[in-house]
């Protein structure tokens, strides 16, 4: 009885650190505009060459799989539909905005951009 | 006697014509969540230690991108890295920037890849192993192990 009683707090404990892509946007802003996250996805920027859209390494359709611009990489599909492990973990979106949104934009994106990007990336669930 | 003598030459010659680098068993987490998120987790043992501090020391450049680290993650893969680096006799030292691809080692053993083959766009880049080793994420580096078949040669 012990083991079933901690073993279900195990799992209560593990379920509760992921986190739904839903509850992840309404972090950075309650509501949130999935056509305009689709403009951000597929804008084109000036300041780097190799990477000048989020589409460069994520292809222009996020249910597909990308591949990293420069190393060739294989990269999994951005969209949730397809990859129901983006937007799971709080910490790791974070890095990764704080990241691309300086290398491809060449600034720190907003939180409302960080929104509708999520959104468009959720659409069809 | 003279079977073991054998067995024991076989043994000592297998590393070497297997060209099995794998990842050592104890690879941090970060590494394959910082460093392999956009390219393979490179086997600490194709660079020496005296370059994998060239590249930690040089992230907030890193071939185009600035790959800076929180000081944990930081400590934990220059450790790990530093630890389980290559032998300097056997990799040799890589020309500058840094790369596994300037090191002695990795030039003697591509020199009879002709350079159109690096150009193909399936390849990409030199720094994507497995656009031709298929199982270099576990370490394989066969030569018998070619994924493009066209660019095999006979």
């Amino acid at each position: 009885m012990k083991t079933t009683v901690a073993l279900s707090l195990i799992l209560v404990s593990l379920v509760s650190y992921a986190e739904t892509p839903q509850q992840i946007q309404k972090s950075y802003t309650p509501t949130a505009n999935a056509a305009k996250g689709g403009l951000l996805f597929h804008q084109k920027n000036t300041v780097n060459e190799k990477m000048a859209a989020c589409s460069s390494c994520h292809t222009e359709n996020p249910m597909n799989p990308g591949q990293h611009a420069i190393t060739g990489k294989a990269i999994k599909p951005m969209a949730v539909a397809a990859n129901p492990e983006r937007f799971t973990d709080p910490a790791k979106v974070e890095k990764w905005f704080g990241r691309n949104c300086k290398e491809v934009i060449g600034r720190a994106c907003t939180a409302n951009e960080k929104a509708d990007f999520i959104a468009y990336l959720t659409e069809g669930r | 006697m003279k079977k073991l003598t054998l067995l024991l030459l076989l043994g000592a010659a297998l590393p070497a014509f297997s060209e099995s680098i794998p990842l050592p068993t104890n690879t941090p987490k970060s590494y394959q969540g910082e460093c392999a998120s956009c390219h393979m987790a490179y086997p600490p043992a194709l660079l020496s230690s005296g370059d994998w501090k060239h590249v930690i020391d040089s992230l907030d450049h890193h071939y185009g991108t600035d790959a800076s680290l929180s000081a944990t993650n930081k400590q934990e893969i220059s450790t790990f890295l530093e630890r389980n680096a290559g032998n300097v006799r056997r990799i040799g030292v890589s020309a500058q920037p840094t790369r596994i691809t300037q090191t002695p080692y990795f030039i003697k053993k591509h020199r009879e890849v002709p350079a159109k083959f690096w150009q193909d766009p399936r390849i990409k880049s030199a720094a994507n192993c497995e656009a031709c080793h298929r199982g270099a994420s576990k370490g394989v580096f066969s030569e018998r192990d070619i994924a493009i078949p066209e660019l095999r040669e006979d």
